[in-house]
């Protein structure tokens, strides 16, 4: 399957649910969706697609708080980062580790450095620093110095 | 339900000397629970990129990881040149190839080493490691240290292997390939190795993608992802190889995928070198002036699985944000898996299965009292304390 099928069956399932769209080449796309939708989006890319979870990589910026999750097509090489804008106050999004365990420990992380709160996560407790570390201090957020 | 026992490895790990901890449940021989902690090494590099200059972001991502530490800066310069969009020389391709291969040669002889070590078979661990000093020696000659190569940069790499230089790495290699021959023998048809190995620390295809394991462990469940080919980079489109599987996904068949890719390094670097005697000499770089806004997602297969860095810039001179991801952040997660229900014996050796190096899943490091909130020190305090302790030992001198 060629990256532009792939990118077509995913607009035509979640149209509605896409926010914005950068297609940088054949192996680098970027589709930014609504984070109320990441379990569906998630759930159709890791069991019907066929995709590998990489990593996500939480952002502090002017914006709020957003969230790329890395999918990787292994067979084309394509990585598609599936884009979230978070609340600037109150930063949550739906946990995915109840569906791979992947997504475990970098939620945990995120949770941990940038304060970013997985609901439903099935063990949010700190990975690196478990209690040796200061609550509500999150040393990866733009204003830590 | 009985009481556990805990059985700590660490907080320093006896045989691999880094700073981890895993609390092994343990009801008699079998291990029922494991927790792993960390943090002990937590070094803050991905912060810390943001305060460098792409330059010398380089330097700083190949102190991630000692063995590995030509995959990071690969995997940074992959994403930086996905931003620019800038093609780098053939004969820099091959050279980063070359880096990258005999890379995964002295990582896999240590591992290979170790993994003697922890069965009790210190031939093998003797061997091994010494095969692996005359590869170290190759390193000293083209990029004058022994790790920590400070080759890659933007646009190309910083030093030239020059064509007076080849027979010497041709004949390393030629002398090299015996040895292999010779170590993957001891190790494939020995029967205490297979009594040891075989059947201990599964993981099946289904934990490799519920885990998203990656490398050598993800092959030797049957799963043929390598980065080399999935998303071709550098000089590897242009050489033949293929990739190497195991079905098993037991702590002898990571041993087998890890062997036999051996061979296939030495084939992509001989391919490489008559590739460059084709090249001109000096053509190593291209020049990039200044680095545009964008996202570059780059990655690179390192010899423990796929390194992966994300990087954003905002069109100033260092990253605006950039993640890593080493290989060895999913594979470790995967001990759930492959130790419980092992006994205590073969736990050891199926946490060391996955290669597993624990510095490069740190990356933060702040002290704080934890009742009070309070930093104990910042950056600059503890600078003033170690000039104070240099000038104290020279005053007493």
């Amino acid at each position: 399957m060629s990256t532009k099928t792939i990118i077509e069956e995913f607009k035509k399932k979640y149209g509605t649910e896409i926010l914005g769209e950068a297609v940088k080449n054949e192996k680098r796309v970027i589709i930014t969706i609504k984070p109320e939708s990441i379990l569906n989006v998630a759930d159709y890319l890791y069991k019907t697609a066929g995709f590998r979870f990489i990593i996500a990589s939480a952002l502090h910026t002017k914006k709020g708080f957003e969230i790329h999750y890395h999918f990787s097509k292994d067979d084309t090489g394509l990585i598609l980062n599936v884009h979230v804008i978070l609340d600037k106050e109150k930063p949550q999004i739906e946990s995915l580790s109840n569906m791979f365990n992947a997504s475990n420990w970098i939620e945990r992380e995120m949770h941990e450095l940038f304060g970013i709160n997985f609901l439903n996560h099935p063990n949010q407790e700190k990975l690196i620093s478990e209690g040796n570390w200061a609550e509500g201090v999150y040393p990866y957020r733009k204003e830590f110095k | 339900m009985s009481k556990k026992t805990l059985i700590p490895i660490g907080p320093y790990h006896p045989l691999q000397e880094e700073p981890e901890l895993f609390k092994l449940y343990c009801d008699g021989e079998i291990v029922k629970d494991i927790k792993w902690e960390t943090g002990y090494n937590h070094r803050g590099i991905e912060k810390l990129s943001e305060s460098k200059t792409y330059e010398q972001v380089f330097f700083l991502v190949e102190r991630i990881c000692g063995i590995c530490s030509t995959s990071h800066p690969f995997a940074f310069a992959n994403a930086v040149e996905e931003i620019v969009g800038k093609e780098i020389t053939d004969r820099a391709k091959y050279i980063r190839s070359i880096i990258g291969e005999l890379e995964r040669l002295h990582s896999h002889l240590l591992w290979v080493g170790l993994a003697g070590h922890f069965l009790g078979y210190n031939t093998v661990f003797m061997w091994a490691w010494k095969y692996r000093e005359p590869i170290l020696d190759i390193f000293e000659m083209i990029t004058g240290n022994r790790n920590s190569y400070a080759m890659f940069k933007v646009g190309g790499v910083r030093r030239d292997i020059e064509g007076t230089k080849i027979p010497a790495i041709q004949k390393v290699l030629d002398d090299f390939k015996k040895k292999a021959d010779l170590l993957t023998g001891a190790v494939m048809d020995d029967p205490v190795i297979h009594a040891r190995t075989r059947g201990v620390g599964i993981l099946t295809k289904q934990d490799v993608i519920d885990y998203a394991a990656v490398g050598p462990t993800a092959r030797a469940s049957g799963l043929a992802i390598d980065i080399r080919k999935d998303d071709p980079y550098a000089a590897y489109p242009l050489v033949n190889w293929k990739v190497i599987t195991a079905q098993a996904g037991d702590v002898f068949a990571k041993a087998e995928v890890r062997l036999l890719e051996m061979y296939e390094s030495i084939s992509i670097i001989e391919q490489c070198l008559e590739g460059l005697k084709k090249e001109k000499e000096g053509d190593i770089s291209v020049k990039v002036t200044e680095i545009p806004e964008g996202t570059g997602n780059g990655r690179a297969e390192a010899p423990r699985g796929e390194v992966f860095h994300f990087v954003v810039s905002d069109g100033s001179s260092s990253p605006a944000r950039h993640k890593i991801r080493a290989p060895s952040y999913v594979n470790i997660a995967t001990f759930r898996k492959s130790c419980i229900g092992q006994t205590i014996a073969d736990a050891t050796i199926s946490l060391a299965a996955v290669d597993p190096c624990y510095c490069c899943t740190e990356r933060m490091a702040v002290a704080y009292d934890v009742h009070s909130g309070k930093k104990l020190m910042n950056a600059e305090e503890l600078i003033n304390l170690s000039v104070k302790r240099t000038n104290d030992i020279r005053d007493n001198d």
